[in-house]
């Protein structure tokens, strides 16, 4: 280290002397060889993501199972798709799913991320709390949280009980079993949203807040004019990221529920496992997979379009 | 004036406590169903299957610990693991630093294209390519081995985003100084900027570990078999019969002797993860 930066200064003078005669180093002339480096990676990329992502489309076309790939059907995979009532469920159950995870975590993040963000101690333990959620697995997080929800010997069951109360069966009612699963979810997840919250905020320069505590601005004031504009970007990103991820709900839904009762919490990742890899329907379950991929398109589209809107104001 | 700001801080202070006793509020229910858990699992399982508030009740035991090191299945599972975040983890390591490089630093025909096609894929869910990478793997037999588990992984552009990005942030000068030493391009890459990529290492390194050691729908699919369950995929294979067969107090030890080892990891490498974390957000 201490070695580099003394060659770079001796570099630097020595291409001072030099900066006449010599031709600008060859390093930066495209060769064929420099891709070299980058092949390695380009091979996993290509076969592991690219040609997949390619003979999936085209699965979608054709009736597939176990034994192999058959003949080509044009879209009747789709049309057996849309046609499937389960199918419609599971896209309706997803963004009910979407609907009650992302608000919750963009507006309880940036709460968190503003009462925590100060120097101090217990905040920064407080901080260290909210996130180590994340770093669990789903199936410990699912574990935890198939105990606080079941009827008899889960926490919130022994919680009514203090009070007389019977319990409702979370996980097996139609009504609650999407909301159980939401809960855990939230809990699972609000860490990332607090800690991006809070990188936005640590970049709003001090003296801005100084300058408003001078002209008497209240709390409201200063929070609405400075802190509000600062993480809008931010806010457009949490959201769309949870959007992106929440889509993709599955092993919460798996683990906690089963997709069940009749269905109700059956999101569409659990419904492409359920084609493809129980029924080993491959042809309709690789289309599933296209329309959950053009919906998550749609949305980082959507986040790309605000933030590039944003950017140009 | 002095009016006006003595409100200000009556609502500040009324404000404030508002604030403090929800953040306690939510940290509550952070924390409940982890120390419920904890509990449950030092009780024996008959006494909770009688009533689960003897849980706030002598006597407390470790034997549903115990009962976990008996089950031969957690080691393996914890060994394969083990084996298979490794593997991830220095194979993209690798992969990323070189690849980060010459995205970086060397120039060659169709660079430019290239990278945008790479972060595309950062727009591909993993559910578009796992069907056709399934029939894939059966084709060329690489169900239940680690190399099937590992490889996948391997394509994830987040790393050579990374990895690119730190690399563009190192001065230009120290290259072109090595080289009018006449050091070729791997001597450059190795010997001169290398080291300075070690906390963009660390990140990048931790946070795929933990992204492979979580990771549940891949090897889900891909090893099916007992002895090629991950920790993630074996602990959910247990849970199918809850409470029922295996017992309430043996499934929260399993929990927590599960959570613990990746807790202790945050704690020591948070500044990594988190970074990491809202780096993979940020791309």
């Amino acid at each position: 280290m201490a070695e580099a930066v003394v060659s770079s200064q001796v570099g630097r003078s020595s291409r001072a002397l030099t900066a006449q005669k010599a031709p600008p180093a060859n390093i930066n002339a495209s060769q064929w060889r420099n891709a070299l480096f980058i092949a390695p990676y380009l091979f996993f990329f290509a076969t592991m993501l690219v040609f997949p992502l390619i003979w999936g489309i085209w699965l979608s076309f054709h009736k597939a199972d176990t034994f192999g790939v058959g003949k080509f059907v044009g879209i009747a995979n789709y049309v057996r798709l849309f046609s499937d009532k389960i199918f419609l469920q599971s896209v309706g159950n997803t963004f009910y799913f979407v609907l009650l995870t992302v608000p919750v975590l963009a507006l309880l993040g940036l709460f968190l991320a503003l009462a925590l963000n100060r120097q101090t101690r217990s905040a920064a333990f407080l901080r260290a709390a909210f996130f180590s959620s994340s770093v669990l697995s789903v199936t410990i997080v699912t574990l935890i949280w198939r105990i606080v929800f079941i009827p008899d010997f889960g926490l919130l069951a022994t919680i009514y009980g203090w009070f007389g109360l019977p319990g409702p069966a979370f996980l097996s009612s139609p009504d609650l079993s999407m909301i159980a699963i939401a809960i855990a979810t939230i809990w699972w997840c609000i860490g990332l949203p607090m800690m991006l919250y809070l990188s936005a905020l640590q970049q709003i320069p001090g003296e801005i807040y100084e300058a408003a505590a001078l002209d008497n601005a209240n709390r409201w004031q200063t929070f609405r004019s400075i802190t509000l504009p600062s993480i809008k970007r931010t806010f457009i990103l949490v959201v769309l990221i949870q959007v992106v991820m929440q889509f993709q709900l599955f092993g919460q839904a798996r683990l906690m529920t089963q997709g069940g009762p009749n269905n109700t919490s059956k999101p569409i990742v659990m419904y492409i496992y359920d084609v493809a890899f129980k029924r080993w329907d491959l042809g309709m379950g690789a289309a599933a997979s296209e329309v959950l991929f053009v919906l998550i398109l749609i949305a980082a589209m959507a986040q790309f379009l605000l933030t590039r809107k944003r950017g140009e104001n | 004036m002095s009016n006006v700001r003595s409100t200000s801080i009556m609502g500040r202070e009324f404000g404030d406590r508002v604030v403090l006793a929800l953040v306690i509020i939510f940290a509550l229910i952070m924390l409940a169903p982890v120390l419920w858990v904890i509990g449950l699992s030092l009780k024996a399982n008959a006494e909770l299957m009688a009533d689960t508030n003897s849980v706030f009740r002598t006597p407390y035991t470790v034997m549903n610990y115990f009962n976990i090191l008996a089950n031969s299945s957690v080691f393996r599972w914890i060994l394969n693991s083990l084996i298979v975040s490794t593997g991830l983890t220095i194979g993209t390591l690798v992969l990323c630093s070189l690849a980060g490089y010459g995205f970086a630093r060397l120039n060659f025909p169709g660079r430019d294209i290239l990278f945008v096609v790479v972060l595309l894929g950062l727009a591909v869910p993993e559910q578009a390519v796992l069907i056709a990478r399934h029939q894939i793997f059966g084709i060329l037999k690489l169900h239940n081995t680690y190399q099937g588990l590992i490889l996948p992984g391997l394509s994830a552009p987040f790393g050579v985003f990374l990895m690119t990005q730190y690399f563009r942030a190192i001065p230009k000068e120290l290259d072109e100084a090595a080289l009018l030493d006449n050091a070729s391009r791997f001597k450059i890459f190795w010997k001169v900027l290398l080291p300075l990529t070690v906390p963009a290492q660390a990140t990048l390194g931790i946070f795929t570990f933990l992204w492979s050691w979580n990771d549940y729908f891949w090897p889900l699919i891909s090893g099916t078999k007992n002895t090629m369950f991950t920790l993630t995929v074996g602990m959910a294979s247990t849970q199918t019969n809850f409470a029922q067969s295996e017992g309430l107090g043996f499934l929260m030890a399993q929990a927590i002797f599960a959570g613990a080892p990746i807790l202790v990891l945050y704690l020591f490498f948070q500044k990594y993860i988190v970074t990491a974390v809202s780096g993979a957000a940020v791309r």
